[in-house]
C-alpha cells in the first residue's frame, strides 16, 4: 500500500508490447495462417508454386480491399451490407459507359464516382435521418442490384479496352499482380488511418461508447458519414479491379460478396458489436480465407463444400479463446 | 411518520448471515482483504465507505455474481456457498441495485415475476395469479400504480417501488439495498424509510448501503466500516457519533467545512440570453463572470441538466443567443461548446462522462487529441505525457493509464472525465450534480479542486441538489423551478429555507405560490 499523503504514481502501461502483441487475437491468426500454409504444402505438389500462389491471392485482394473499410465501419458500430450490390451498381455504370464511347480514364472515375454516391446515400440515411445502418443496407443491397438488372436483364457488357485489364489483369513484376500491390497500398492506408490518426482514435471511441464519444466533443455523425463515403469508395475499387478482371459486367457479380467481406471482417478479430479491432487482424484473415479456398481448391474441393469449410473456419477460430478460458478457468477451481 | 425503534440486541440473538475472512482478488487489486460482516434479523446494518471500499464486491459475493477467493459465508450458522445468482436467491438473499435492471417494455407484474412466474398445469404464465400475487405486493408496499401498468409510463420513484416488490417476490429473508434512495425525492425517501420498518418487523435483515450520513443515523441500527477493502470495525449506530464513523470510514478526520473562496471574481464571461426549448425550459438570462462559482439549484426536473445539455449542444434550443466574452457564438454540437472553451461534465458518468472500453489515457485527451497530434496523426508520447500530468493534478487511482476506464470506481471515473475537460483547458467547466453518489472524501476533494479552479480563473457552473453544496461553495446561485429561473440569488442572501422556498414555489408566508 502507497502512503496516502504521498503522490500517487500510476505507471503509463502495465504490460510489455511484446506481451501484449503475443496474447492478441492477431498472433492466433498468424499461427492459424501459418498452419493452413503447412498443411497445404503437403497436401498438394501444385501448391507452392509462384505463380499458383499468386493466381491465389485473386481470392481476396478484392474483398480484402473493402474489408478494409468494412473493418473501420464495423468497429464504430455500423454496418454496410451493399457493398456487393454497389459493386454490381458501379460495374453497370461502367459498363453503359462504355457504350458511349467511355475510355479508361472515364470509366475509372465513373466506378470511384458510382461507388461514393452510393456510400453517400446509405451514409444519408444512417446519419442525417438516424435510421439503423442494417435495415437501411439491406434495403440498398436490393435496390442498387435491382437497378443493375433494369438495366441489363439478362444481357452482359463486354468489350472493355485492353488498357482497362490492366487493373484486374496486370502484373507490376514477376509474379506480383497489379490487385497485390493495391491491396498492399490501401491495407497501409487503412492500418495508418485507424491506428496512427485522430480520426481512427474517434472510430474506436464511437463504438465504444457514442454517447460518450458524443459528450467528448466528437462529432459524431460526421465521422460515421465519412466511413460510408470510404467504404462506398472501397466498393468502387473493387468494381474496378473484379469488372477489369472479368472483362465483362453481368447484373449478378459479386453476388453474396458482402457476407465474405463480413465474414473476414469478424475472423481478422473486429467484434461485431463495435469498439474492438485492428488492420492487420485483416490482413491476416485474408490471406487465411484465401489460402483456405485455394487449398481446398487445388485438392478439387467443391465450392459449396468450401463454404462449409469456411463457416466452420470462422466460429472454430471465434470459440477457440473463449473455450481455452473456460478451461483455465475450470483448471484454477 | 415514525420514530426509529431502537432494537435492542441481546447477546443471544446470533446473525443470520455472516461472512468470514472472505477475501476477493482481480488481476492486479485486491478488492476484499479478509473482511468480515454480519446481518441480524430484524435489523438494519449499513455498510459504510469510501468509494473503492469493497462494497460493491461484497453484495455482488452475497448474491452470487462473484465467487470468494477464500473465507466463509454462513446462513443460520451452516456454511454455504453461492455457484451463481441463482443459488443466493434460492438462500433467501435478494439485492435492490443502484441500477435496477428493469424491462421498459413490460408490464410491471412481468417485471416483478420475470424468471419465477407462476405456471399453469400447462406450464404457461398464470397470467391471472401473476396479477393477483403482484396487486398485493403492491398494495403492502403502498405503491400508487396497477400491477398491468407498463413500465416505461412509470417515474423513476415508482421503477423503484416495483424493483422492491421484485425483491420481496421471492421471499427473501435478507434485503439488500444499494443506495436505495439515491434517485429520489424528499417525500419518497420518507417513504422508503417506512418500508425499511415494515421488512425489519417481518424479521428480514437488511444490508443498507448508502453515502448520506443522516441517512444511515436514522434507519440502521448496526453499522460495518470497510476501508480500501478491509474491514475497519462495526457496532451499533447508538454507540458511535458522527464524527467517529467518518474518521473510521476515511481513516483521518475530513474538514467538513467548505474550502475558502479567496478567488477573486472577474469580468463577464459568458452570457445567455433567451434560452428556451419548446418543452424544457424557456427564458433562461444570466452571466457569469471569470473566477466565479454559479450555483443551480432546483428540484429534479426543474429542467436545469436540459438547459446544461443545451449550452453544451447536445439539445438545440429553439430561441436564444449565447455570448462568450462578448461575441455571439451558435452552439450547434458539443464540439463547437469546446472550441469556444465551454465543457460540461455530466450527472450520468457510465454513459455520457467516460467512454467505457477505452483505457483511461485515451479517454484523458480524446477531446484534446488536436494538441497532442501533429496533421491528425496520433503521437503516443504526447498523449501520454498529458494525461500522466492531469492524473496527477487530480489524484488519480489506478493500475496504470493503459487500464480500461470501466474498471475503475465511480469516484476515480469523474477524476478521469474532469481531467479530460480541464486538458482542454477551458473558459467555462459545467459540473453537473458533481459529488452525487460519491464519498465523503472524495467530495472534500472535489469541493476544494472546484475552489482552486475558481482561483486560477476558471468559471464553474454547478449544477447540485445538495443544499449544503450549493451553500457553502457558490458565489451565487440561481434556482430554478418548472423550467424557468425563480430567482437569483447573492452569497449573502443564501439560507436552506430561502432555496427550498423558491425552488418549490412557496410564497413567504407559507402559501403556494
Amino acid at each position: 500500500m502507497t502512503d496516502a499523503t504521498q503522490t500517487r504514481h500510476v505507471p503509463d502501461r502495465l504490460n510489455s508490447r511484446a506481451a501484449r502483441i503475443f496474447k492478441s487475437w492477431e498472433a492466433l491468426l498468424l499461427a492459424v495462417a501459418i498452419a493452413i500454409f503447412v498443411i497445404n504444402s503437403f497436401a498438394s505438389p501444385y501448391f507452392l508454386s509462384a505463380w499458383n500462389l499468386s493466381d491465389a491471392t485473386f481470392n481476396f485482394t478484392e474483398k480484402a480491399m473493402i474489408a478494409f473499410a468494412m473493418a473501420l465501419l464495423i468497429i464504430s458500430g455500423e454496418i454496410d451490407l451493399s457493398v456487393a450490390s454497389i459493386i454490381a451498381l458501379a460495374s453497370t455504370a461502367m459498363g453503359l459507359a462504355l457504350q458511349y464511347g467511355a475510355g479508361t480514364p472515364e470509366l475509372v472515375i465513373i466506378g470511384l464516382t458510382v461507388g461514393v454516391l452510393c456510400g453517400a446515400f446509405n451514409g444519408f440515411f444512417v446519419t442525417v435521418l438516424g435510421l439503423p445502418s442494417i435495415v437501411v443496407t439491406i434495403g440498398t443491397m436490393s435496390l442498387f442490384r435491382g437497378i443493375s438488372f433494369i438495366i441489363l436483364g439478362d444481357d452482359a457488357f463486354r468489350g472493355y479496352p485492353s488498357s482497362f485489364s490492366w487493373f484486374g489483369q496486370g502484373y507490376i513484376y514477376w509474379v506480383f499482380t497489379v490487385e497485390m500491390l493495391l491491396f498492399v497500398i490501401i491495407a497501409i492506408i487503412y492500418g495508418v488511418l485507424l491506428h496512427k490518426t485522430n480520426f481512427g482514435r474517434a472510430v474506436y471511441a464511437i463504438g465504444n461508447n457514442p454517447t460518450g464519444a458524443l459528450f467528448s466533443g466528437i462529432r459524431v455523425q460526421r465521422v460515421k458519414f465519412v466511413l460510408f463515403l470510404l467504404t462506398g469508395l472501397m466498393s468502387g475499387i473493387a468494381a474496378i479491379c473484379l469488372t477489369s478482371r472479368l472483362g465483362s459486367t453481368r447484373p449478378s457479380i459479386a453476388t453474396g460478396m458482402e457476407l465474405e467481406v463480413v465474414t473476414m471482417v469478424v475472423l481478422g478479430g473486429v467484434n461485431i458489436l463495435g469498439g474492438s479491432g485492428t488492420i492487420p487482424g485483416v490482413v491476416i484473415a485474408a490471406f487465411v480465407m484465401g489460402l483456405v479456398t485455394f487449398g481446398l481448391g487445388l485438392l478439387n474441393v467443391p465450392g459449396i463444400v468450401m463454404s462449409i469449410f469456411i463457416g466452420l473456419l470462422l466460429i472454430g477460430v471465434i470459440a477457440l479463446p473463449r473455450l481455452w478460458a473456460m478451461a483455465s478457468a475450470r483448471r484454477k477451481s | 411518520m415514525s420514530t426509529r425503534t431502537a432494537s435492542p440486541i441481546s447477546p443471544d440473538v446470533s446473525p443470520m448471515v455472516s461472512m468470514d475472512m472472505i477475501t476477493k482478488t482481480f488481476p492486479g487489486v485486491k478488492a476484499l482483504d479478509e473482511v468480515k460482516l454480519d446481518l441480524y434479523p430484524g435489523q438494519v446494518t449499513a455498510l459504510v465507505g469510501e468509494n473503492g471500499a469493497g462494497k460493491s464486491t461484497t453484495v455482488k459475493i452475497l448474491t452470487g455474481i462473484y465467487q470468494p477467493n477464500g473465507g466463509t459465508i454462513r446462513i443460520d450458522g451452516d456454511p454455504i456457498s453461492f455457484a451463481s445468482p441463482n443459488d443466493a436467491a434460492k438462500a433467501g438473499i435478494t439485492a435492490i441495485h443502484q441500477e435496477t435492471v428493469l424491462f421498459d417494455e413490460l408490464s410491471v407484474a412481468e417485471n416483478i415475476y420475470i424468471g419465477h412466474a407462476p405456471r399453469t398445469r400447462f406450464g404457461l404464465i398464470d397470467t391471472a395469479q401473476m396479477h393477483r400475487s403482484a396487486a398485493k405486493l403492491l398494495a403492502d408496499i403502498g405503491a400508487p400504480f396497477s400491477s398491468h401498468t407498463q413500465l416505461r409510463d412509470l417515474g423513476i420513484a415508482n421503477k423503484h417501488l416495483v424493483a422492491i416488490a421484485r425483491a420481496l417476490s421471492v421471499d427473501a429473508r435478507v434485503v439488500i439495498m444499494d443506495e436505495p434512495t439515491a434517485a429520489l425525492s424528499h417525500k419518497e425517501i420518507e417513504e422508503l424509510y417506512e418500508l425499511v420498518e415494515a421488512l425489519k418487523s417481518q424479521g428480514k435483515a437488511i444490508l443498507f448501503i448508502s453515502h448520506k450520513f443522516d441517512e444511515i443515523f436514522r434507519i440502521a441500527d448496526r453499522y460495518t466500516v470497510f476501508r480500501d477493502g478491509a474491514f475497519v470495525g462495526d457496532g451499533r449506530i447508538d454507540d458511535i457519533s458522527e464524527g467517529d464513523l467518518v474518521t473510521m470510514m476515511v481513516g483521518r478526520s475530513v474538514d467538513q467545512i467548505f474550502p475558502q473562496s479567496d478567488h477573486d471574481i472577474g469580468d463577464e464571461v459568458l452570457k445567455v440570453v433567451g434560452y428556451e426549448h419548446p418543452t424544457e425550459f424557456a427564458d433562461i438570462n444570466f452571466s457569469l463572470n471569470k473566477g466565479e462559482i454559479l450555483g443551480f439549484y432546483g428540484l429534479v426536473g426543474a429542467g436545469r441538466s436540459e438547459f446544461m445539455q443545451a449550452l453544451f449542444g447536445i439539445t438545440k434550443p429553439s430561441k436564444g443567443v449565447c455570448r462568450v466574452n462578448g461575441d455571439i457564438k451558435v452552439i450547434r454540437s458539443p464540439a463547437d461548446a469546446v472550441s469556444n472553451g465551454i465543457v460540461y461534465v455530466p450527472e450520468d458518468r457510465g454513459k455520457q462522462g467516460a467512454v467505457i472500453g477505452l483505457p483511461i489515457f485515451q479517454n484523458i485527451t480524446l477531446p484534446s487529441l488536436s494538441k497532442t497530434s501533429r496533421r491528425g496523426f496520433l503521437k503516443l508520447a504526447e498523449e501520454f505525457k498529458l494525461a500522466r500530468e492531469y492524473s496527477q493534478r487530480l489524484d488519480l487511482r489506478a493500475a496504470s493509464l493503459d487500464q480500461d476506464v470501466g474498471n475503475l470506481s465511480g469516484g476515480n471515473q469523474q477524476k478521469v472525465v474532469i481531467a479530460k475537460w480541464l486538458a482542454t483547458q477551458p473558459q467555462v467547466i459545467i459540473l453537473d450534480e458533481p459529488t452525487k453518489g460519491i464519498d465523503i472524501g472524495s467530495k472534500a476533494a472535489v469541493h476544494e479542486f472546484m475552489s482552486e479552479l475558481a482561483a486560477q480563473g476558471l468559471s464553474v457552473i454547478m449544477v447540485s441538489s445538495e443544499i449544503p453544496e450549493i451553500i457553502g461553495m457558490s458565489d451565487r446561485v440561481i434556482v430554478m423551478r418548472d423550467g424557468r429561473i425563480a430567482t437569483e440569488l447573492t452569497k449573502d442572501e443564501l439560507s436552506p429555507e430561502t432555496l427550498v422556498r423558491h425552488a418549490a414555489g412557496i410564497t413567504p408566508d407559507g402559501a403556494a405560490a
